[in-house]
């Protein structure tokens, strides 16, 4: 490290450094070297192009650095996007020295150089902790993160020694920290599974760790993933959601319920209040996931109810017992209102291709849907009566719907009758035309 | 050159020819005037039929009457048909109408007015909204499209905001 | 005396009704194996009439306006009593009118009716098949669906091809920059005032030449008539003639009531000018042949602008059609074989063009 320092300093402030030699060479060295200087600082420049450096943190750091490699490297563009550099704090806030000078480095001016692993969370709580200081620049942000980062499993281990464990830097990057909400920050909703898997997906890196490392393939089937990458919608859940993000840690058996509750409040309340609580907590049992599974949560389907090959009440209810009476009658009720709406729905598809205008009709079932849908999650309460009440309306509404496109229908043979009348009288004139024809021109 | 034409007139036909040509003439003039009156009474008829105007003249549109004036007490709402998709009109405590979509931005669910809360929310994944239509927690991703509403004399006017 | 006999001398006394319908008693019409082809006029005239009666009774409904203009028609569909039938009849109607008118044309081509001296005949005939497509085109858009929105706004794009007035045309027929509800304003003006009343002059000279000139024999007809003048027939057109293009038009309106009833014409979706186009937009089947060309048309030929070549072709295309009797007139040896040339490959190229429009993707 040190070495590499000199030789730097040298070629840069080489005349400064030997400046006593001659006055003559030294003029000549002189020129030189502020050729080079200059060389070198344009060329940093155009390296930074438009990120346009503010002025006041130009920082000699990244001179140097920039043209270095591997783990010494930090370019201009890092240094510009970085949030904290944005924010007017300089290489010196975390590693110390003075980069308006040219002795950046000198330990007397506080230079610390490399920042061991270990120190990182402290060294980022100095500010992040400091609820006074952070104030003066996001009043909103949060200032526990490190008071959380200690009860993680990464925060537990690293006090224990373990420095394999993610620390603040893993998952927010190093140089070139961004804010969380810019979409090209590594903890954006949408990139965290990808940083989780960075490690938690590579088998060798967990090796001699106790958990698996399919969570990431799990969750990229998931309902979740889905509706986060494919819908878009950056308010759906990943790793973090379930299991905290500085205190990340796998929620207990007991709170299970409680995490997914934040989103899935209806099915938590249902389920708590079901005869599944009691039944699950003596088993040992975590809810919700024990029936979902916990990564590899996928969109929840009517097979998965009932005593077929697929439902998952089979797992604890065999046949005989009155779980497995209630489990095959839930599943009946929600297949026949799901056929009453498919047959509702098949009757005004025929209505409207023979052009007959169902619209409220149509928008009618959709209320139906919605029963079926609040039935499905009525369905967490595991009591037939309940579910039966939602479906019984739901079938009340379908089969509205489904009259109301019969009646389409009838009056669609209306017309066709009226149609059959009035081309019988075209017929009649017809004929009649032919016939007259031929008797006036009948010779 | 032969022409053919009318070697009979239909009303002086009738005094020369066989009974059984009278038989025949007649049994075509009647096919011809009943041929002629029914296709004339098949097309008026369905014409004045058509020129009856229907008792429902609301035409719909980006304009509905969700409600009329004193329907709603304050602190409560009411869905209404706008289109194919529920709207949801709000008379606010503050004695303000608000009408905004009523479909959930995040899974299309029909959101309802909390009295309670004095928020819209939404029963399948406890999504709730502002007043002003915002999505201010749970899993909504988007604001509810808001509507401008008029009250022009006992009927309240929604009409969908219009763009530029 | 009948009622009927007492209203007609009543007339006649005032008016000379039997002078002025003289000319129509004493015309007939000239028999011979194509004689089948003289129905298409009378059968494209009487979808007109149609047109103007179904026409003026969803007048009574129907609100030009882009906030309006959906839910009135499919108020009109939905509400009124048998609107559907009368909405119907009226787009089914449009469709059949040119598919005659069409073959109007070509069959006045083909059994050279065109010649002198019934040139104006020809011409006036020309022009109102382009109104006839006029009235397609604006009424297509009147509706305001997805469909229509998308497809006036290509259509209209075309129009700015045209070098130096392009721009302009745009902007004339669009109202504005863009397609927009002042579009559908100024389409329903076009639709509903401008073409009809020109329609109307223009059908009414039409009719008149037809019976100035009485009906023309084709040439192969006529020199068999020559050779033998006992082979010549004729029908008077009162009753004998009218009595059959009744016939004609009963079976025009049966053809109308059913494809009405058994397959009514769809809304689709209102439009919206703020989502993408959909895929696979298409224009009304008689624009197609030439909405395929311009498609296959490359971008550039020569220095040439590949959509200019192809909107430039098309307008010599049609003035030399509209002038076509002329072209037969001049002194040229080859004229009456390049007519005939020029209208077979017309069909083929109109044809072959609209069939590939719909295959392609």
């Amino acid at each position: 490290m040190s070495a590499i320092h000199n030789e730097i300093m040298q070629t840069r402030d080489g005349e400064r450094l030997r400046g006593t030699a001659s006055a003559r060479a030294s003029q000549a060295w002189f020129l030189l070297a502020v050729a080079i200087w200059v060389a070198v600082a344009m060329f940093a420049a155009s390296q930074a192009h438009s990120a346009a450096l503010p002025q006041a943190v130009q920082s000699t750091c990244v001179d140097c650095h920039s043209a270095l490699d591997a783990n010494l490297k930090v370019t201009g563009e890092q240094y510009a996007q970085d949030i904290h550099a944005q924010k007017g704090l300089t290489c010196a806030g975390c590693h110390g020295g003075d980069p308006t000078s040219m002795e950046a480095m000198d330990k007397k001016k506080g230079f610390k150089g490399h920042i061991d692993r270990k120190a990182i969370p402290e060294l980022c709580a100095k500010c992040h902790a400091d609820g006074a200081y952070m104030r003066q620049y996001n009043p909103s942000l949060r200032t526990d993160q490190l008071a959380q980062y200690k009860t993680s499993v990464h925060g537990k281990r690293l006090a224990g020694g373990d420095s394999k464990v993610a620390v603040c830097i893993d998952c927010h990057g190093v140089h070139g920290i961004r804010a969380v909400k810019d979409p090209r920050s590594k903890v954006f909703p949408l990139n965290v599974a990808d940083t989780c898997a960075r490690c938690h997906a590579d088998g060798k890196y967990m090796q001699g760790y106790p958990i698996k490392h399919d969570q990431f393939a799990g969750y990229s089937t998931s309902v979740h993933h889905e509706a986060l990458t494919v819908r878009g919608d950056l308010s759906a859940p990943t790793c973090t959601t379930c299991h905290g993000n500085h205190g990340a840690a796998p929620p207990g058996v007991a709170s299970v319920v409680n995490v997914c509750s934040t989103c899935h409040v209806f099915q938590a309340q249902l389920f708590e209040s079901s005869p599944h609580k009691p039944a699950f907590a003596a088993a040992g049992l975590p809810g919700c996931v024990t029936c979902h599974s916990n990564h590899r949560i996928v969109h929840p389907s009517d097979s998965m109810v009932g005593t077929g090959p697929q439902a998952v009440c089979t797992e604890c209810h065999t046949q005989g017992d009155a779980g497995f009476v209630a489990a095959g009658h839930i599943k009946e009720q929600l297949v026949a209102l799901q056929a009453a709406i498919g047959r509702s729905d098949e009757v005004l598809r025929r209505a409207e291709e023979s052009g007959m205008e169902v619209s409220q009709a149509q928008l009618d079932l959709t209320s139906a849907r919605d029963q079926l849908t609040k039935a499905r999650v009525t369905l967490h309460s595991f009591t037939p009566k309940k579910i039966d009440d939602d479906i019984k309306v739901g079938q009340v509404t379908a089969e509205k719907t489904r009259l109301a496109g019969e009646k389409a229908l009838r009056e669609r043979d209306y017309r066709r009758m009226g149609l059959g009348i009035s081309l019988v009288t075209i017929l009649a004139m017809l004929v009649g035309l032919k016939l007259y024809i031929g008797q006036i021109e009948r010779k | 050159m032969q022409v053919f034409e009318a070697t009979t007139s239909p009303r002086g036909a009738g005094d020369s020819g066989s009974p059984r040509d009278n038989v025949r003439r007649r049994f075509i003039q009647v096919l011809l005037g009943g041929g002629l009156l029914a296709s004339a009474a098949s097309f008026i008829y369905p014409v004045l039929r058509y020129l009856i105007p229907p008792a429902a003249t609301d035409m719909g549109g980006d304009t509905v009457v969700a409600a009329r004036v004193g329907e709603l007490k304050p602190n409560t709402a009411k869905i209404f048909r706008f289109g194919s998709r529920p709207g949801l009109l709000i008379l606010g405590a503050d004695g303000e109408y608000r009408a905004m979509s009523a479909t959930c931005t995040h899974l299309s669910c029909t959101v309802q007015y909390r009295s309670d809360l004095k928020q819209v929310w939404c029963a399948c994944h406890n999504g709730t909204y502002d007043l002003a239509g915002r999505n201010v927690s749970g899993p909504p991703p988007r604001p509810l499209e808001l509507f401008d509403v008029h009250v022009q004399g006992e009927e309240i006017v929604v009409r969908r905001k219009r763009e530029a | 005396m009948s009622a009927f006999a007492l209203v007609k001398d009543w007339l006649d006394e005032r008016f000379g009704w039997a002078e002025l319908t003289k000319p129509l008693r004493k015309k007939t019409v000239p028999m011979h194996r194509l004689s089948y082809w003289y129905f298409l006029g009378g059968i494209t005239l009487f979808l007109f009439v149609i047109q103007v009666c179904t026409g003026i009774l969803l007048l009574l409904y129907y609100r030009p306006s882009a906030n309006e203009a959906f839910e009135s028609v499919q108020y009109i569909t939905t509400q009124v009593q048998f609107g559907w039938l009368v909405r119907s009849i009226h787009s089914w109607s449009a469709n059949l009118m040119i598919l005659t008118a069409f073959a109007h044309m070509f069959s006045v081509l083909f059994l050279k009716a065109y010649r002198k001296p019934r040139e104006l005949t020809w011409i006036t005939g020309a022009l109102l098949l382009f109104l006839a497509m006029g009235f397609g085109f604006s009424g297509y858009l009147l509706p305001w669906n997805t469909l229509a929105f998308f497809a006036t706004k290509v259509g209209t794009e075309v129009a700015g091809q045209v070098p130096i007035v392009g721009q302009w045309i745009v902007i004339f027929l669009r109202g504005g920059e863009d397609v927009t509800g002042a579009t559908l304003t100024r389409f329903f003006g076009f639709h509903v005032a401008v073409l009809p009343g020109i329609t109307t002059l223009l059908l009414g000279v039409h009719i008149l030449l037809v019976q100035r000139f009485g009906i023309s024999v084709p040439p192969s007809v006529e020199e068999q008539w020559k050779r033998d003048p006992s082979a010549a027939r004729e029908m008077k057109f009162f009753p004998n003639f009218a009595l059959r293009e009744m016939i004609a038009w009963y079976i025009a309106l049966g053809v109308l009531g059913a494809l009405a009833a058994l397959s009514p014409w769809g809304l689709g979706a209102k439009a919206d000018p703020f989502v993408p186009a959909p895929a696979g937009i298409k224009p009304e089947w008689y624009f197609l042949f030439m909405f395929q060309t311009l498609k296959l048309i490359p971008a550039k030929i020569w220095f040439i602008d590949g959509d200019l070549l192809g909107v430039l072709g098309f307008g010599l295309a049609g003035a030399v059609w509209v002038l076509l009797p002329f072209v037969e007139g001049l002194k040229w040896r080859l004229a009456r074989v390049f007519v005939t040339g020029l209208g077979v490959f017309a069909l083929a190229y109109i044809v072959s063009m609209t069939i590939y429009g719909y295959v392609a993707k």
